[in-house]
């Protein structure tokens, strides 16, 4: 027996002006199971909850339609109202006559007729709502960061410092990653050395933080709030626990091979650490390279080794983690310069990306902070660098502002003036968007100061004159074209995701868009969530940017997993999909069409089953099950044949 | 077709001169054009006063030098007092005015003139002329 409220909100006038509230409560009132129906101003108010409360009680009502705006906007408020009054919150349902018939309609007798449509509609559905009870799942109060570089340990650490435990995978041998290649870091100048290796040390340190350095993730399985992790431990040939990282090893290893770290400008061992400072400040061979492993002799590390550390016969290995939340930071690299034909196609020495201009200039490098340039070692008297490359060019590359170049321009350049004050710095640019605090003053300080020569205009190509190399450009500003012999040209890579990042992103059951970025749920409201749940995003793996931003984004993403951890059982939405077992064919169509990996086709019985902390209620499945066997809670294909009826009826 | 611009010029002495003469930061322009937005005089001009500027960053002595714009400024200061970054475009204008000056060009060759003109000028006119126009 159904004893129905029907509630008529006026939004002040939004509703009222097209629709008849009055009549339509009058009309509403008299329909099969309504035993109540009234209008008022603003519904959601308190006086308007108010007086929904009271009627339940008294008219001991067992279901409530408020017909007013969205869902989306005021479903929950509805639904605590009459739960506070203890009906079940799930025997409300919204009448959307807002967004789908006043906003849209001027004439007040048709909306006023369609209004009256809906609302019946709507109690059609209600009197086939089942009362539900949300899920209730318990958390592992632990979380996985992937990618050790500025935005993993800044979350690790933030993770960390509020208690709970935090598994950190680095696929290099250190924590660090590409802030700790840089010169200096704008707009301030202090050096990464100095205020990144406190971090990682506190990282090395941390009691609540595992640190599982030259790791990658293998496989993920489980759902928010209980993940499964499996961790390939790669082999480093050296036994960490024995290592006291003396550094006789590297210094006796005969094998020259380029440094990755000093983006290939100088040579490392086969056997290596990545920086002074790293953390762990351990070695690894390279197999690849190392004498021993590819050709069978020299084993010149493990003899001089005197802790004994050295193992060839080192194999990966696995381990595995139980996690409650992941936080992804995998970080960027730079566009190949190989793939632009017209600045040398990757050809010529002296013509550098910007990550080999900071290892050049950055003090501890392997040129100490004076720009010797690759080709013969000089010093460049007149260096241009070029802005812009590979980014904002939607027809050849990336349509998208790489977002640090301009900044890191600047900064390399006065770095340059700085220790070549005799030499000129040129910068093409298109535009210039130095959009940070304090970014705007660093620019001008540049140019006045260090008396950097701005060029509006991309150049056109670049070509080797003896040995110079010849820059063809333009100044727009005044129309002219610009011909520079340049000793030295510095190329702002476009920034893209670090390799290997989609197929983590698949393993993950994450979204990337079409270059790789990791996708967040909302872009303004919901910037370090991942859609789906229980993963978080920081620092550049969502999207170019600053340091700045990155730590930023990295503390916003540990307080969400702090904000998850702090509950004892995670509440699931109960309106999700259901599968009759007795219906069920095990055709698979269910399984492929899931999104969030929340259907198993049980192969013994031939039944799909739902996994129902997983399944996020799209409906999906629903729409694909051929026998009607998948169902979808309080929204059955029986309710909706009865709202159809009501509309044709 | 418009003169290529080879970059050599900008570390030429005619910058610095520039920069010497009206105490002035040539490169603390950064090219909005506000100047030339507002002068009064740009109707007159051949080069606007913010390209001006441009070309001095860039080195191209010549063409500023023989431009009409830097005669035709009147120093009315329009300019200086809008410019965002305070840079003095009058005074530079003066610079590149003093710069022509202080070659010592003689525009005015008195015995180059007719004699059946000189009888018909007016004497301060060809006082002045001599004053201004000869080295």
């Amino acid at each position: 027996m159904n004893r129905i409220g029907v509630f008529v909100c006026h939004c002040g006038l939004n509703i009222a002006q097209t629709v008849d509230v009055e009549k339509l409560a009058n009309i509403i009132s008299d329909y099969p199971g309504v035993v109540y129906a009234t209008n008022y101003i603003y519904m959601c108010s308190d006086p308007g909850q108010d007086m929904i409360k009271e009627i339940v009680k008294e008219k001991k009502l067992n279901g409530v339609v408020v017909a007013c705006c969205s869902p989306t906007m005021h479903e929950t408020t509805f639904r605590n109202t009459v739960a506070s009054v203890g009906l079940n919150p799930y025997r409300c349902e919204i009448a959307n006559i807002r967004e789908q018939c006043s906003w849209v309609h001027k004439d007040k007798k048709i909306a006023t007729e369609k209004a009256v449509e809906i609302v019946k509609a709507t109690i059609e559905k209600l009197k086939l709502d089942k009362s539900l009870i949300p899920l209730s799942v318990p958390i592992t109060k632990r979380a996985l960061v992937i990618g050790g570089g500025i935005a993993g340990i800044q979350a690790s650490l933030d993770i960390a410092d509020s208690g709970y435990e935090v598994v950190l995978v680095e696929r290099n041998q250190s924590i660090g990653g590409h802030m700790l290649q840089l010169s200096e870091t704008f707009p301030t100048l202090d050096c990464p050395q100095c205020i990144a290796t406190p971090k990682m040390v506190q990282v090395g340190q941390h009691p609540k933080i595992k640190l599982l350095a030259y790791s990658e993730v293998e496989e993920v399985s489980g759902y928010v709030g209980n993940f499964k992790v499996k961790i390939r431990r790669k082999a480093s040939f050296v036994d960490w626990n024995k290592c006291t990282g003396c550094g006789l090893c590297v210094e006796k290893c005969p094998v020259r091979v380029p440094s990755e770290f000093n983006e290939l400008l100088v040579k490392r061992k086969a056997i290596y650490t990545l920086f002074p400072q790293a953390v762990p400040n351990k070695p690894v061979i390279d197999s690849n390279n190392c004498l021993y492993l590819t050709k069978g002799k020299c084993r010149a590390c493990e003899k001089n080794c005197l802790a004994k550390a050295i193992d060839f016969n080192q194999k990966d290995t696995f381990v595995e983690e139980d996690v409650g939340a992941i936080v992804v930071a995998t970080g960027y690299d730079l566009m190949d310069k190989a793939e632009i034909g017209e600045y040398g196609a990757g050809k010529y020495k002296d013509v550098i990306n910007g990550l080999q201009m900071e290892r050049l200039l950055c003090p501890s490098g392997p040129t100490e902070g004076i720009p010797h340039r690759p080709s013969d070692g000089k010093i460049p008297k007149e260096i241009v660098f070029i802005q812009c490359v590979g980014s904002r060019d939607p027809e050849h590359y990336y349509p998208y502002c790489s977002k640090v170049c301009c900044m890191y321009v600047v900064k390399q350049a006065m770095l340059y003036k700085n220790v070549v004050p005799d030499g000129q710095a040129y910068v093409f640019y298109m535009d210039i968007r130095c959009d940070g605090k304090g970014y705007e003053e660093f620019l001008q300080k540049g140019m006045e100061e260090n008396k950097i020569l701005y060029l509006r205009g991309r150049v056109s190509k670049l070509f080797k004159d003896g040995d110079k190399i010849k820059v063809w450009g333009a100044d727009t500003l005044t129309g002219r074209k610009i011909e520079i012999s340049a000793d030295m040209v510095v190329l702002a890579m476009a920034v893209v995701p670090s390799k290997g990042v989609k197929e983590l992103a698949r393993k993950l059951r994450i979204t990337a868009d079409d270059y790789g970025f990791l996708t967040e749920a909302h872009p303004k409201l919901r910037p370090v969530e991942s859609l789906t749940a229980g993963y978080f995003l920081a620092g550049a793996a969502q999207g170019p940017k600053d340091i700045p931003d990155v730590v930023a984004q990295a503390s916003g993403a540990a307080s969400k997993v702090d904000s998850l951890f702090s509950q004892d059982v995670l509440y699931h939405e109960p309106i999700i999909a259901s599968v009759d077992e007795e219906v069920c064919v095990g055709c698979g169509n269910c399984v492929d069409v899931c999104a969030y990996d929340a259907i198993e086709l049980d192969l013994r019985t031939k039944k799909a089953k739902v996994n129902s902390a997983v399944c996020e209620g799209c409906g999906a499945c629903c729409a694909a099950c051929p026998s009607g066997a998948m169902q979808h809670n309080n929204f059955s294909k029986r309710q909706i044949f009865e709202m159809v009826d009501a509309f044709v009826r | 077709m418009r003169a290529e611009i080879s970059i050599k010029n900008t570390k030429s002495k005619f910058l610095d001169k520039v920069e010497e003469l009206s105490e002035q930061n040539i490169y603390a322009c950064y090219q909005c054009g506000k100047c030339s937005a507002g002068c009064p005089s740009i109707s007159e001009m051949d080069i606007s006063p913010s390209e001006i500027i441009r070309l001095v960053q860039l080195g191209g002595e010549e063409e500023v030098l023989n431009s009409k714009t830097i005669w035709v400024c009147a120093s009315c200061f329009t300019c200086v007092t809008r410019c965002p970054k305070g840079v003095d475009v009058a005074k530079i204008m003066e610079a590149l005015r003093q710069i022509t000056l202080r070659k010592n060009v003689d525009y005015v060759n008195p015995l180059s003139i007719p004699r059946e003109t000189l009888s018909q000028v007016p004497q301060i006119a060809l006082v002045s002329a001599l004053r201004k126009f000869s080295g």
